[in-house]
């Protein structure tokens, strides 16, 4: 059987609230974000190693990502945590894909990889926060989708999984392959043993540019992408309020039901 | 193509070196440097430089033939065994302001089986049309068949815009149906406006986990989609007395073609609400300290007919489901009120809820980082807080 997980390499979000700001201007200086692998992607690449421990039958997993040369890092972490093999997909022509485009490139490798009976992606990204590549991946595959998935069950050819919908949750039926994508509840991702991340040192990481997946060009990076960012701002920020210390409860409920009557909830 | 520094116009005024998020430009010689590595084209450093230094260039790509034929505004009306998602009538007030500012008129899309009295509900909250596909294949919500019906009613009637709900059917949508058609999507807006100029849609959400708003413009392909997060859209007071065209649209799905099966679906069992569609929130975080103590929030939030949240520390402590997190690994809410109770504030939580209406924060803690986005912050105890509260409630709405 072969599974591929999709993942990609996002600045560290707890990081990026951190940032100092440029005492001068005021502006936010972002530079020196470490990044890390996206953590719904963690949860992808787990199950996609609980299933290979699982089944009886040979099982590869190859992990897949498309971005800058240093994603090679987060390739590794995921080669660590039991991924046998790892693909970069890596061109200057790639930059600034929107999610049709950058499904459109994995899409494309995923079809150069030829077999696969299941994809894995996170239900999102940290970073983007769209949740949109996987379908778009599927779509240009053809294949069906299961998206936010909690559990999975495998049987021959086909999958059954839990699907988190708003106030529950699906059983699927699906036959393979299919895609699908993961929500936090489905698994603990595995901290790498030390063994395991010296053996992800030393495994060959592929990468690949545009020439070798012989794509459309046009439906590359900032050409093929029908959207474009306009305009990019920090919000403002949120400010605090008002703060009371030293209130009885009673006094402290009194406040609090005031607030309330004043803002029409009572 | 791609993005470049015109070195000419670059005067080394640095604020491109602010503006991007992933820092990777930085002054040589007094002019910008881009290092493509770490670059994404986002086109932050375009919009802050004053001096047109920075020029991104697109490629033609390949757009969509006849552009100008689409016209109307479209949205997709999620229902569920014969009832209607809330947010389908947010997005209905939203798409009757952007179809009048362009003139042009507002649809819905209705996929079901025996769905049809729900039409006379879209024409209440604004619609002036309904396409409606009646087919036993849409009986439930399965990604294969819905995404052939809408790409055929987009094909058929071409609207300019197609909005539908962040929830998680139109979030397993969109995507498909934009790689289908090859259009733009751009997820869980959180504001939407009609360029004057261009008759652009402008799309604004938040990226970074709220840390960075982006706005998004789809000038090329049509129709111009997005996901709309819910609880941000106000919907119109429904009129019954509008009327509006029923349209029954025939599309052929073959039964063969569906590869997935719904075999069950398992409604959570709760004792509250469920944070996606609650207007009022009550949270708990590690500061509630046991499993137990969960019962004085769910006291109050049934009191004030909302839903208990919990921060990861409180789910990962198993004292509240996964469902009901909030924040980063959870879900992202904005409901009216959000009531925090020992929750500190991790910045992984306050990207979930900071886009609240009203939030009161209680915690013993003085220096947590919630009430930095607190509109009122109690330093105090919650187990001696929040039931008299729940009591005090109580008494006002008896």
């Amino acid at each position: 059987m072969e599974i591929i997980v999709c993942i990609k390499q996002v600045p560290d979000i707890a990081e990026i609230a951190k940032v100092k700001t440029d005492p001068e201007t005021g502006t936010i200086i972002r530079e020196g974000v470490p990044s890390v692998v996206n953590p719904f992607d963690e949860f992808a690449v787990e199950e996609a190693v609980r299933v290979k421990e699982r089944l009886e039958e040979d099982v590869n997993v190859t992990v897949i990502t498309m971005g800058p040369p240093q994603a090679e890092e987060a390739l590794r972490k995921c080669l660590s945590m039991g991924a046998d093999n790892a693909i970069l997909l890596s061109d200057r022509e790639f930059a600034g894909g929107d999610t049709l485009a950058t499904g459109y490139v994995l899409a494309i490798a995923i079809k150069k990889i030829g077999d696969y009976d299941m994809i894995f992606c996170g239900m999102q990204a940290t970073d983007g926060d769209t949740a949109q590549v996987g379908p778009s991946i599927a779509e240009n595959l053809h294949i069906p989708q299961i998206t936010y998935i909690k559990k999975l069950e495998v049987e021959k050819k086909k999958v059954i999984a839990h699907r988190e919908i708003e106030g529950g949750e699906e059983v699927i039926q699906c036959r393979m392959p299919v895609l699908m994508t993961t929500v936090k509840s489905l698994n603990e991702p595995r901290i790498p043993k030390f063994k395991a991340i010296n053996k992800a040192l030393a495994t060959e990481i592929v990468v690949w540019n545009a020439a070798d997946l012989e794509c459309e060009m046009d439906r590359l990076g900032l050409s093929g992408s029908p959207t474009n960012v306009v305009k990019v701002f920090s919000p403002e920020p949120r400010a605090g309020g008002q703060k009371f210390e030293g209130l009885s409860a009673d006094e402290a409920v009194a406040k609090i039901v005031g607030v309330l009557q004043e803002e029409k909830v009572l | 193509m791609g993005i470049q520094i015109d070195v000419e116009k670059c005067n080394g005024c640095k604020k491109c070196v602010l503006a991007c998020p992933f820092g990777a430009i930085e002054l040589v010689e007094k002019k910008a440097q881009i290092n493509y590595d770490e670059c994404t084209v986002c086109g932050a450093c375009a919009n802050a430089c004053e001096f047109e230094a920075i020029v991104i260039e697109r490629g033609a790509g390949k757009g969509t033939e006849n552009i100008e034929e689409y016209k109307e505004v479209l949205v997709f009306a999620e229902q569920h065994n014969g009832e209607m998602k809330g947010c389908t009538y947010e997005l209905l007030g939203e798409g009757r302001k952007l179809a009048d500012k362009l003139g042009e008129e507002l649809s819905a899309v209705l996929l079901g089986n025996q769905v049809e009295p729900l039409a006379k509900e879209l024409f209440a909250h604004g619609a002036d049309k309904v396409y409606l596909i009646d087919n036993e294949n849409l009986a439930v919500y399965l990604t294969g068949p819905y995404t052939t019906a809408v790409a055929a009613v987009i094909a058929k009637y071409k609207p300019a815009i197609v909005l539908y709900g962040a929830t998680t059917t139109g979030r397993d949508l969109a995507p498909r149906v934009a790689a289908r058609i090859q259009t733009g999507l751009t997820a869980d807006c959180t504001g939407l406006d009609i360029d004057e100029e261009t008759g652009l849609l402008l799309q604004t959400r938040p990226a970074f986990g709220g840390n960075i708003m982006a706005t998004i413009k789809c000038p090329r392909h049509r129709p111009q989609m997005s996901t709309v997060r819910p609880k941000v859209m106000k919907k119109l007071e429904p009129d019954y007395s509008r009327e509006g065209e029923l349209i029954k649209v025939d599309v052929e799905i073959n039964p063969k073609s569906i590869k997935a099966k719904i075999l069950e679906v398992i409604k959570e069992v709760k004792t509250t609400g469920d944070i996606e569609e609650a207007d009022i929130i009550v949270a708990g975080g590690w500061g509630m300290g046991d499993p137990e103590n969960f019962k004085i929030l769910e006291d109050l939030a049934n009191t004030l007919g909302g839903a208990v949240g919990a921060s990861r520390a409180a789910v990962d402590a198993e004292w509240q489901p996964q469902s009901n997190q909030v924040g980063q690994t959870g879900k992202t809410v904005c409901p009216k009120l959000y009531i925090a109770c020992g929750i500190s504030g991790a910045v992984q939580h306050l990207v979930g809820m900071q886009t609240s209406d009203l939030i009161i924060a209680i915690n013993k803690d003085p220096d947590a980082p919630i009430f930095n986005v607190a509109n009122y912050g109690i330093i105090g105890d919650v187990f001696q807080i929040v039931p008299e509260l729940t009591k005090e409630v109580q008494k006002l709405l008896s």
